[in-house]
């Protein structure tokens, strides 16, 4: 394969476009681990704490890395011991500095100790996410010692994750957990990325969901025409990527999709069609959106500054859940977006970067997508994000490589409580077919 | 001399005074027998006392307060002509002054003149009965057939520790404000608190908004919801959901809120405080056990889908025992109500079409189920969206925040509820009222010719997006373009 590093990523080949911006986004997750905990930085920014969340998506990332040739195998089997070990070991109690509680863990922890910072929220969607890295270290490390290790602590991590306790008695699950206060509820309703919380949690063998709570949890769902589409809303992108890059949604649907004859991953397909088509339209006519460069989502902006578009003013936001068409929409794209949707189609994910990175090549240093860019926020230059994230890292290594050769698919397709989540939310068809 | 603003001001209120209670009003000698004694004289019981006069009936209603009710002297009208006076710079003293001149102007709609020329024959005092029958109106007693209760609402209380030794104020004694606080906190984050809020942020106010509740407008749209706080925002209005009041305290003369958002404790240091937390119904003075009438404190009058009581011969409509405590519902409730008592009819108040609105900017509003009431009852539906910024109109006259969203049950074209977030979403709404009442579809709708341009093209234009669905979709859902 021809992989020149010098020559301008707009003049490679679609392969090899691919594979040196999975490579620069897997060189985040190889370089901002910590070597004593394994825990993975939350931002490339001088003195990030970890998120859990970029944790399971490092955890995904380092077979892919052992696959392609990027990373040894015993390097990535003594990476995922590492932290696997640190979440095996660290305090599990409701004192305001553990790392986590009822199997569950705060959303950012020290880097070096471990423990929680910011008095941030015990998390149940990124525990979530993370276990979904652990049970796919679990699938892929199938060899014998520290392989076998990795297998018993990764089992044992997820089974010590107490769903019913984050239910809170209701029939949907709680969104957070402070010991300052107890549960949080951020007022989450219809479709997001909080589906895995609840696949993971209806297949667990030690404290199972109800299947009623997935019922009282989708009861929400909006089915919706948008600007000519049918389609499952929910306004950022990511909302419509995180889970999809560990489950393979294609062709297994629960009641609801059977009802909509429609499946999750052609939902995404849709979204991204709503999300081009609103590009085209650009209603407020912020600077570069078009059908072939959008990418509206959660991420970082510009912060409180005012703008002056199309002789409106505008608030931009800082760090925001941005969405489409509904908003909130600032005139900030998060590069990366576009990228991280190449499974569910390649044309428009390509000639979206493309454009992207002939138009704007600075969002990309080091082969590295920032968060997020805002050509209509320009004094010198546009604004750019600062640093890189990790969550925008690992979502773009998976995704490339969910299409390159469906790796964590296929892993995750194998994870027998991943398959009965899905069984107990009432999923059928496809691969879930005996 | 022309007069001075004072001078007017002082003259509206008068004529308000006037036309809803006059200060030397005497009430007349009580007839031996009455068809109707109605109870409360705000939209519910005005509309039942005219209806049932036209048709024949000695009418009796009795008011404590003022003629008009909450709707006309402290709720919809001086609230709605406070919305559309606000904006930046304007006066406090001439807002308030043309609040006044509104509710006097409207209040002559049902004045007292009015009423008595009609044969209504009007008590000012308090109500309670003494018998299935019989009903004690100050020195006098009223006999009836059949009787309306239409006691209505007031705001709620709150037992936050403090507050009612700091002094509050509530929908009802906000506007007897004489000078715009420069720092004003609002407990409560439903549709009058945003209203409210709002229009005082455009006055120049600085408000805080304080919501229990992880949204806005708990019983709208999420997207509605949404749209609102960042609109809230936008406005200036500080925003703080999640956030519940702990206590209340004065300290160097102003009014301190002790607040908490999730383990975060702080204080919100205020001049004056409204509380907006809902309304609870006027059941208790009436004696309603006298009567054989069942009532809770927080549900109101017990009554059936034909708004009977449990006294065969009392009828209750309005907010003292509906869930949607609005104008349009009390007036169509008590209408229903004269019918079902006299006329031997069999109306159901379950089978209301009832649009609703926020008045907030952009307004927002609503018809019918909403998309989760829809899924509760088992009904599959899909929703066809379109967003204010593609309506030409809303594109030429620069108002392009909002959405139209019309639900429409799957496998027919049939609308079942509606929600509009634009900059007339009030009048928007009743196209939807008027088209489901007539059972338009969606199929229909797209072919009804609208002016053009006009924001109401937004609702054909969903009906057009359905046709355009149909044809591509042939029901199979994999073709979508």
């Amino acid at each position: 394969m021809q992989n020149d590093s010098a020559a301008p990523l707009t003049q490679l080949s679609d392969e090899d476009l691919l594979d040196r911006l999975q490579r620069g986004a897997f060189a985040y997750v190889a370089s901002y681990g910590d070597p004593e905990t394994g825990l993975v930085a939350d931002t490339s920014r001088a003195g990030s704490p970890a998120s859990i969340a970029v944790v399971g998506f490092a955890l995904s990332c380092y077979p892919i890395g052992v696959e392609r040739g990027w990373m040894a195998r015993a390097e990535a089997a003594a990476r995922t011991l590492r932290v696997l070990r640190f979440f095996a070991r660290s305090q599990q109690s409701a004192a305001p500095d553990a790392s986590g509680h009822h199997g569950f863990y705060y959303h950012f922890l020290e880097m070096h100790s471990g423990r929680r910072v910011w008095n941030c929220e015990l998390s149940i969607v990124d525990t979530a996410l993370l276990a979904a890295g652990i049970l796919l270290a679990g699938r892929y490390f199938a060899g014998d010692g520290v392989e076998r290790e990795i297998r018993e602590l990764s089992e044992a991590l997820y089974r010590r994750i107490d769903w019913e306790w984050a239910r809170d008695g209701g029939y949907a699950i709680a969104q957070g957990w402070k010991p300052e206060c107890g549960f949080l509820n951020y007022g989450w309703e219809g479709y997001n990325e909080g589906t895995i919380v609840y696949l993971l949690g209806l297949g667990s063998p030690s404290f199972p969901l109800p299947t009623t709570s997935f019922a009282a949890w989708s009861s929400t769902y909006q089915w919706e025409n948008l600007l000519d589409v049918d389609v499952l809303y929910s306004g950022p992108l990511f909302t419509h990527l995180f889970a999809h890059a560990w489950i393979d949604y294609r062709d297994i649907r629960d009641a609801f999709m059977r009802e909509k004859h429609c499946d999750y991953f052609e939902n995404t397909r849709r979204t991204i069609a709503v999300h081009r088509e609103y590009g085209a339209r650009n209603p407020h006519g912020f600077v570069a959106y078009d059908r072939d460069l959008w990418g509206i989502t959660a991420g970082d902006g510009p912060g409180r500054l005012e703008l002056r578009v199309d002789e409106h003013d505008y608030r931009a936001y800082g760090y925001m859940a941005r969405g489409a068409p509904y908003g909130p929409d600032d005139g900030t794209l998060a590069p990366w977006a576009m990228l991280a949707t190449v499974p569910f189609g390649v044309t428009e994910a390509l000639r979206g970067t493309r454009r992207l990175l002939g138009q704007y090549p600075e969002v990309c240093p080091k082969d590295r997508f920032v968060s997020g860019c805002n050509p209509s926020c320009r004094q010198d230059s546009v604004w750019l994000s600062d640093g890189w994230y990790g969550l925008d890292q690992g979502l773009l290594v998976m995704m490339i490589e969910n299409f390159r050769s469906g790796l964590p698919w296929a892993l995750m397709r194998d994870c027998p409580y991943l398959r009965a989540g899905l069984r107990a939310a009432g999923f059928t068809g496809g691969w879930l077919a005996p | 001399m022309n007069p001075t603003p004072e001078e007017d001001d002082a003259a509206a209120s008068a004529a308000w005074q006037r036309r809803t209670r006059p200060p030397d009003w005497r009430n007349p000698a009580a007839a031996a027998h009455y068809d109707l004694c109605v109870i409360g004289a705000g939209p519910a019981g005005l509309t039942a006392a005219v209806h049932a006069t036209r048709q024949g009936l000695r009418v009796a209603l009795v008011e404590r307060r003022q003629l008009g009710g909450n709707s006309l002297n402290w709720g919809s009208v001086p609230s709605k002509a406070l919305i559309s006076t606000a904006r930046d710079g304007a006066d406090f003293r001439a807002v308030l002054a043309r609040l006044h001149r509104v509710r006097a102007r409207i209040a002559e709609q049902h004045s007292i003149e009015r009423l008595t020329s009609l044969g209504i024959e009007v008590f000012f005092d308090q109500a309670r009965f003494i018998g299935t029958h019989s009903v004690r109106v100050g020195a006098a007693t009223l006999c009836f057939a059949k009787a309306l209760i239409a006691s209505g609402g007031r705001p709620r209380q709150s037992d936050i520790p403090g507050l009612t030794d700091i002094g509050f104020r509530t929908s009802e004694t906000i506007f007897d404000l004489t000078a715009l606080p420069r720092r004003f906190g609002i407990i409560g984050g439903g549709a009058l608190g945003c209203e409210i809020a709002q229009a005082f942020a455009a006055l120049g106010s600085r408000v805080t908004i304080l919501q229990r509740q992880p949204k806005f407008l708990p019983r709208f749209e999420r997207d509605a919801a949404e749209l609102l706080s960042r609109s809230l925002g936008r406005a200036g209005v500080e925003t703080r959901l999640n956030t519940q009041v702990l206590a209340a305290r004065t300290a160097d003369g102003s009014r301190v809120l002790d607040v908490a958002n999730d383990e975060l404790r702080f204080p919100i240091t205020v001049d004056e405080v409204m509380l907006s937390i809902g309304r609870v119904p006027n059941v208790e003075d009436l004696d309603l056990t006298a009567a054989g009438v069942e009532c809770s404190a927080t549900e109101g009058v017990r009554t059936d889908d034909f708004l009977q009581t449990t006294n065969p011969d009392i009828y209750a409509a309005g907010d003292v025992c509906m869930r949607h405590q609005f104008t349009n519902v009390a007036a169509a409730t008590a209408r229903m109500a004269v019918h079902n008592a006299f006329a031997g009819g069999r109306e159901r108040c379950s089978e209301l079409l009832i649009p609703r609105c926020a008045y907030c900017n952009p307004e927002i509003a609503q018809i019918g189920l909403h998309s989760w009431q829809a899924r509760e009852r088992g009904i599959p539906i899909k929703s066809y969206t379109v967003m204010m910024a593609d309506v030409d109109r809303a594109i030429t006259d620069d108002r392009t925040q909002g959405f139209v969203k019309v639900y429409v049950r799957d496998g027919s074209d049939e609308i079942v509820g509606a929600t509009i977030v634009a900059d007339r979403a009030s009048d928007m709404i009743n196209e939807l009222s008027v088209i489901m009442n007539a059972r338009v579809g969606m199929r229909r709708l797209a072919d009804i010719l609208h002016t053009y341009p006009a924001q109401s093209c937004a609702i054909q234009m969903a009906a057009q997006a359905f046709v355009r669905n149909q044809t591509a979709d042939h029901g199979q859902g994999k073709e979508w373009r």
